[in-house]
C-alpha cells in the first residue's frame, strides 16, 4: 500500500470539505439538531419513566452512539457519491490506486468527516442537559470502534452496490441504516421484539453494543463479553463487506460500469 | 521502431452485443495513432480494455511487454488519459486537483510539475480558482494538464478538443504535437475531427460496429479510395459498411 496515494485521496475530500462552510455547517447542523431533540426527549423519559429513573442520559448517550454510527456510514457513502456526482469515477479508476487504498482512504477520510460532525454536538450536551458521554468510562472507546466498523462496512456493502449498479443504488445508501435501526436495539432491550426478530437481531452487533452502553449506564456494570461479541460480528460482516467490494469492481470491469458512471 | 502498446485480437461481448470483435493492433513509440469511427462503434470501448477499465472477453493488451490484466496497477503509473465525458472535480481549485492527481500517480516534486505543466499550458491565471468555474477551453487545458501529470508513456485522447474554440483547438493540438515528440510517447488518439487526425497522427485505424474495417496512414487511405480528404474516406467507408448490414 502506498501512503502517498491514500493521502491524494484524503486531500481530494479534504480540500473538498475545507473550501466551502455551507458544507462544513451541513455537517455539523443534522447531529446538533438530532441531539438536542434526543436530549429533551431523554430529560423527559428520565423524569417520567421508571425504566429510566436516575438513568440521566441513557436515551441521549445512545442517540449519540446511534449517531455516530449513522454518520459514520453516512460519510463512506458519501465519499463515494461525490465521485459520482462530480463524474470524477473514471480518472479514479485508471490512476494507479489499489482497492485497498481506496477502502482504507476512505475509511480514514469518514472519520475525520463523521468527528467534524460529531464533536461539537458532544460538546454541547454537557451545558444544555447535563450530560457527558464520557460516563461511559473506557468501554467508550470500544463502543465507539465497534460502531465505526461496522458503519464503515455497511459503507462498505452500499458502495459495493453502486460500484456495480452505478447512481441508480443511490437510495439504498440513504435508507439503508434505517432499515437496520429497528432491529440494533438502540433505546430498547432485546427483548420488546418478537421472538423471530430477536434471531434477526441477535446476529447484528448493534443490540449488543447498545446493550452494553444501557448496562454500564442503568446497572453501572461492564459486560465485556457483549464488546467481544460485537467484535466478533464486526469482524465477520467486514470480512465479507471487503470481498463484496472486490467482488463488485470486478463485476463492474466486466459489465463496463466503471466507464463514464456518474448523473 | 519499438513497439510499445500491442493489442491482440481484443474482444467485448456483453449479454447480448459484440461491441469489439477480434480487432489487433500496435502503436510505436513517439507515434500517435488515430482511431476513427462513428458514435458507438467500439472506440471507448477500446480504450477503456487499454485502460485495464473493462475486462476484455477475449484478447490481450500488452503495454511495454506487460499485459495489463495482470500488471494493471504498475502499468497505469505509466498511462493516462482524457476525455470531455469524465471531469476533475469542480469544487477543487486547479491547483488542488493537481496535487491530489500528483499524489495519486505518485509524483515527485509535484509543485514543480505544477508549475511546469501550468506554464505550459497557460494555466497560471487561474491555476487557484475551481475547476467547474473554468471556461470549456480553460477546463480542456486543466485535463491535459492531469493527463500529463505522471509524463505518462502511453496517453489515450478521447476527442482532445471536442467543443474548444478553433484557437484554443489548435494550441491543444501544436502542444499534443509537441510534447509527444519531446517525450517520446505513444498516443492513441480518438477523434471526429479529420483535419486534426491528418495533422497529427502518423497512422489511422478506421472503426465500425466493433471491428477495424480499414487502416493506413491518411494519405494512402485519400489515395486508396479516390477521396479529396479524410473525411470523404470515413463517410465512404460508414456508408458502405451501413449498406452492407
Amino acid at each position: 500500500m502506498s501512503l502517498n496515494r491514500i493521502i491524494g485521496l484524503f486531500l481530494r475530500h479534504f480540500f473538498l470539505i475545507k473550501s466551502s462552510l455551507p458544507r462544513i455547517l451541513d455537517l455539523i447542523y443534522w447531529p446538533t439538531i438530532q441531539i438536542i431533540l434526543w436530549g429533551f426527549i431523554s430529560k423527559f423519559f428520565t423524569t417520567y419513566s421508571d425504566y429510566y429513573n436516575n438513568t440521566v442520559g441513557v436515551i441521549l448517550t445512545c442517540a449519540i452512539l446511534y449517531d455516530f454510527l449513522f454518520r459514520s456510514s453516512i460519510s463512506f457513502n458519501m465519499l463515494f457519491l461525490e465521485e459520482i456526482w462530480s463524474r470524477n469515477f473514471t480518472n479514479l479508476f485508471i490512476a494507479p490506486m489499489r482497492i485497498s487504498e481506496i477502502i482504507t482512504a476512505l475509511v480514514c477520510t469518514a472519520l475525520i468527516r463523521t468527528l467534524i460532525g460529531l464533536v461539537p454536538a458532544i460538546l454541547i450536551t454537557s451545558p444544555l442537559f447535563g450530560i457527558s458521554i464520557l460516563n461511559l468510562g473506557i468501554p467508550l472507546f470500544f463502543l465507539f470502534l465497534s460502531l465505526y466498523i461496522f458503519g464503515i462496512t455497511l459503507g462498505l456493502f452500499v458502495s459495493s452496490g453502486l460500484l456495480r449498479y452505478g447512481p441508480a443504488f443511490e437510495n439504498i445508501a440513504w435508507s439503508s441504516l434505517f432499515l437496520l435501526a429497528p432491529l440494533g436495539c438502540i433505546y430498547y432491550p432485546i427483548e420488546i421484539l418478537p421472538d423471530f426478530f430477536q434471531d434477526v437481531a441477535r446476529g447484528l452487533p448493534l443490540v449488543y453494543i447498545f446493550e452494553e452502553a444501557r448496562s454500564i449506564l442503568v446497572n453501572q456494570v461492564v459486560n465485556y463479553s457483549n464488546i467481544k461479541n460485537a467484535f466478533i460480528l464486526n469482524g465477520i460482516y467486514l470480512f465479507i463487506g471487503i470481498t463484496l467490494f472486490y467482488y463488485s469492481f470486478s463485476q463492474a470491469r466486466k459489465k463496463g460500469s466503471l466507464i463514464n458512471i456518474g448523473e | 521502431m519499438q513497439k510499445s502498446v500491442i493489442v491482440e485480437n481484443l474482444s467485448k461481448n456483453y449479454l447480448k452485443k459484440e461491441a469489439v470483435k477480434e480487432i489487433s493492433f500496435t502503436i510505436n513509440e513517439n507515434e500517435i495513432l488515430g482511431l476513427l469511427g462513428p458514435n458507438g462503434c467500439g472506440k471507448t470501448t477500446t480504450i477503456a480494455m487499454m485502460l485495464g477499465l473493462l475486462k476484455p472477453s477475449n484478447g490481450r493488451v500488452v503495454i511495454h511487454g506487460l499485459d495489463i490484466e495482470k500488471n494493471r496497477i504498475s502499468l497505469l503509473h505509466k498511462m493516462n488519459f482524457i476525455s470531455p465525458y469524465i471531469e476533475l472535480p469542480k469544487k477543487l481549485s486547479v491547483k488542488e486537483n493537481l496535487i491530489v492527481y500528483g499524489k495519486l500517480y505518485g509524483v515527485k516534486f509535484i509543485s514543480d510539475k505544477i508549475k511546469y505543466l501550468s506554464e505550459k499550458l497557460r494555466l497560471e491565471e487561474f491555476i487557484n480558482k475551481k475547476t467547474g468555474e473554468l471556461s470549456s477551453g480553460q477546463k480542456n487545458r486543466v485535463s491535459l494538464a492531469k493527463a500529463l501529470i505522471n509524463e505518462p508513456s502511453v496517453l489515450f485522447l478521447d476527442e482532445p478538443t471536442a467543443s474548444l474554440d478553433p484557437e484554443t483547438g489548435d494550441f491543444v493540438r501544436s502542444f499534443i504535437e509537441k510534447i509527444s515528440k519531446e517525450k517520446k510517447m505513444s498516443i492513441l488518439l480518438a477523434s471526429h475531427n479529420m483535419d486534426e487526425v491528418k495533422r497529427l497522427c502518423k497512422n489511422v485505424l478506421m472503426m465500425n460496429n466493433g471491428e477495424i474495417i480499414d487502416k493506413g496512414t491518411p494519405d494512402d487511405l485519400i489515395k486508396k479510395h479516390g477521396k479529396r480528404n479524410l473525411e470523404e474516406v470515413f463517410l465512404k467507408l460508414n456508408r458502405n459498411n451501413h449498406e452492407l448490414k
